[in-house]
């Protein structure tokens, strides 16, 4: 995975609270075997009309915010389905960073897999980027990962806070399987002593059982 | 053996006890590795997963714990016909493959125990209590109902379980939710979950595990308790629990991979220790009387935005917070709702009886207590019973609940997740409005531009013979479970 350490870009401000994971993939791109090409439809039904014209309604199409890398948000973001296509989406579109007032668990989770920083401001924080965003054209901010901090051309700068744990992952685009793996030794000597849960019980009638 | 025994010095509760049971590894400020004792896979969350772990030349370190299923795109129809959606169908195979080679059980769509991840787990006896489960799929929270850590995963975490047969996790805060008093005919466990999530909220349980108590609860049969740690994530929760008792002890005994004889009483002594401690502490406690409970109608686009159904549709204006206020607005109008509109007053177009939250044995039977004699109403356009899995199929043919619904003008269909997500042929047309007994209403969830209701069995099946809600309770009562 990329690590994540500084990023700077253009804001793009999604005015909805509790935008849930079926917006950002609708069920229909749930078939796929890869996790590669989602950011085309990333909000697909709020993003297209019929024939998949563009619907010029719909913020990610507005001109002025292409190539737009942090994506600001309100409250409880993610919620819904557990489908890490949300994220996937997410980072192929080119959004790097996320800034709301909170997340739902397994999207706040899923984005650290993927090198995105889901960074928590507060309420009236998330409220007076919203209000820059509309102030000044073309609007971006800084995010500086080691500190913690959300910082914009025009002197504002807000700490952000993440446990030393997340922050790891993103910091050295650590791979999860090969951290637990390492304690290999631990997991066998659980297993032998766990032998009523972490075994499957061995019954007759079980063996052909499909 | 396993023991959940606790000194009374510390009493713990139930998560705590299962927690601890299942450290691996813990090592201060940072996440624990927990061990994971049943790990459920479905078509539509794995093919990454078990591809990333080829790539990387991993194996699936324990296919004996790994179940997996097919579900979210199957028919519902005639599957003997060849399959036409060629994305479903690569899938389907690709599940196949990667099971075959890893050596994990597959019910595939021709099992006769083949349904819903969420159905086929406890039934089979998979889902067992004090073990921690997991799935690429977050309505996993469905299995606390037997006092069992239970809850969804994304993707690569799947890779992480299938690699290692852990997961690295950080402990949750806790909820105690207390549903005191007795339950009132015609209100269900799916109207007391969301009354739950009405009142606090979609977020209202994040980055917590709930434990469920209180008399409501205890009186609760197994399916019940299922449907309401079903829908605890839709209150952002990371899982819901009950505690386990004689009713779930009851509901185990005898199914096919729950330990037999001998061993059976010994995993319900073990069992026994799992209930919290008397004393022990929750970080919050919210407590509801059953009593005030009313039968449940969402009205927007999430199952927060629900309210009973003697109420009338909320006025956006009726909301103290802005934020609240333009959701409100743009639910409304995807909904296509005029505030005040009485919601008995709202009309159906199809009607959706199944999905993991309500498509059980005690689902079907009182919806088809309702039915009987009567006939769906003719303006609805279709009215579906999709049984969670083959296994409940078969129990209700064997009580003749098919023949109730087919000749009150309900189809009836094979298992699977259905019209619950519309992954397969069964979708919510645009702007038609459906009384479903799923669990999301999120704007496009059951077809672009559809209008979902979540409703309990028992009010869908009343939806389908009226033409639109109607108030349960207005009903011959006895005729109500
Ligand atoms: S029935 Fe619906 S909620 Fe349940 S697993 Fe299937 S798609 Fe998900």
């Amino acid at each position: 995975m990329k690590p994540f350490i500084t990023h700077t870009g253009l804001v793009l401000p999604l005015d909805r609270v509790n935008v849930d994971t079926d917006q950002m993939v609708p069920k229909q791109f749930l078939k796929a075997l890869t996790r590669q090409g989602f950011g085309r439809i990333l909000f697909y039904d709020w993003r297209y009309l019929a024939g998949e014209k563009p619907n010029p309604e719909f913020i990610l199409n507005f001109p002025q915010f292409a190539g737009a890398s942090l994506l600001l948000t309100r409250a409880n973001f993610g919620c819904g389905s557990s489908r890490e296509h949300a994220p996937w989406a997410i980072g192929d579109y080119g959004f790097r960073v996320i800034l709301a007032p909170s997340y739902a668990d397994i999207f706040y989770n899923n984005c650290f897999k993927n090198g995105i920083l889901p960074a928590e401001l507060s309420e009236a924080q998330i409220e007076e980027l919203f209000q820059r965003a509309e102030k000044y054209p073309g609007y971006q901010l800084s995010i500086d990962l080691p500190n913690q901090t959300v910082s914009d051309n025009y002197g504002l700068t807000y700490k952000f806070a993440i446990l030393p744990s997340r922050k790891e992952v993103l910091l050295e685009g650590l791979d999860d399987i090969a951290t637990t793996m390492k304690h290999e030794p631990e997991i066998t000597a659980y297993e032998k002593t766990h032998a009523a849960t972490a075994t499957m019980f061995d019954q007759v009638d079980v063996k052909n059982y499909s | 053996m396993t023991d959940y025994m606790t000194n009374n010095a510390s009493p713990k509760t139930l998560y705590q006890k299962i927690w601890d049971a299942h450290l691996v590894r813990e090592e201060a400020g940072q996440p624990s590795i927990i061990y994971i004792d049943r790990h459920l896979v479905h078509e539509g969350t794995s093919p990454q997963a078990f591809a990333g772990l080829r790539a990387e030349g991993r194996k699936v370190r324990r296919p004996d714990l790994t179940f997996a299923v097919m579900d979210h795109s199957v028919s519902t129809t005639d599957r003997t016909l060849p399959i036409l959606d060629q994305d479903a169908k690569l899938q389907f195979e690709a599940l196949e493959k990667n099971c075959r080679e890893s050596g994990v059980r597959l019910f595939d769509m021709n099992s006769k125990n083949q349904g819903i991840v969420h159905i086929i787990g406890p039934e089979l006896g998979i889902t067992q209590p004090g073990q921690t489960i997991v799935c690429g799929d977050s309505h996993t929270s469905t299995h606390g109902a037997f006092g069992t850590l239970a809850f969804g995963i994304g993707t690569s975490e799947v890779e992480h379980v299938l690699a290692t047969q852990c997961l690295v996790q950080s402990k949750s805060k806790t909820m105690h939710i207390v549903v005191n008093g007795k339950r009132p005919k015609g209100v269900t466990a799916k109207d007391i979950i969301l009354a739950i999530i009405g009142k606090i909220g979609i977020g209202g349980g994040t980055s917590h595990v709930v434990e469920y108590a209180g008399q409501a609860i205890r009186e609760l049969s197994m399916e019940g308790r299922m449907t309401v740690c079903n829908m605890t994530v839709e209150a952002g929760a990371r899982a819901g629990m009950v505690a386990p008792d004689e009713t779930t002890f009851k509901y185990l005994e005898g199914r096919p991979f729950v330990p037999r004889g001998k061993e059976f009483q010994e995993a319900v002594a073990r069992w026994k220790q799992l209930p919290s401690d008397p004393g022990a502490k929750f970080d919050v406690t919210v407590e509801l009387q059953a009593e005030q409970i009313a039968p449940q109608v969402t009205w927007g686009t999430n199952p927060g935005m629900v309210s009973g159904v003697t109420a009338r549709v909320p006025d956006p204006h009726d909301f103290k917070d802005l934020n609240d206020q333009k959701a409100t607005e743009r639910a409304l109008h995807y909904m296509g709702l005029k505030a005040g509109t009485p919601i008995v007053d709202i009309p159906v177009d199809r009607v959706f009886i199944g999905s993991c939250t309500n498509s059980r044995i005690d689902d079907l039977r009182a919806a088809a207590h309702f039915v009987a004699g009567k006939h769906v109403n003719k303006s609805i356009k279709q009215a579906l019973i999709v049984p969670g899995s083959r296994g409940i199929k078969a129990q209700a043919e064997k009580e003749g609940l098919d023949k109730i619904f087919t000749d009150a003008g309900f189809e009836w269909r094979d298992a699977g997740c259905s019209m619950c997500i519309g992954m397969n042929a069964d979708v919510l047309p645009p702007n038609e409005r459906s009384a479903s007994t799923s669990n999301r209403n999120f704007e496009g969830r059951q077809g672009r531009d559809s209008r979902t209701h979540l409703v309990s069995p028992v009010m869908a099946a009343a939806a389908a013979i009226a033409g639109h809600f109607v108030d349960i309770r207005d009903f011959a009562l006895e005729s109500v479970e």
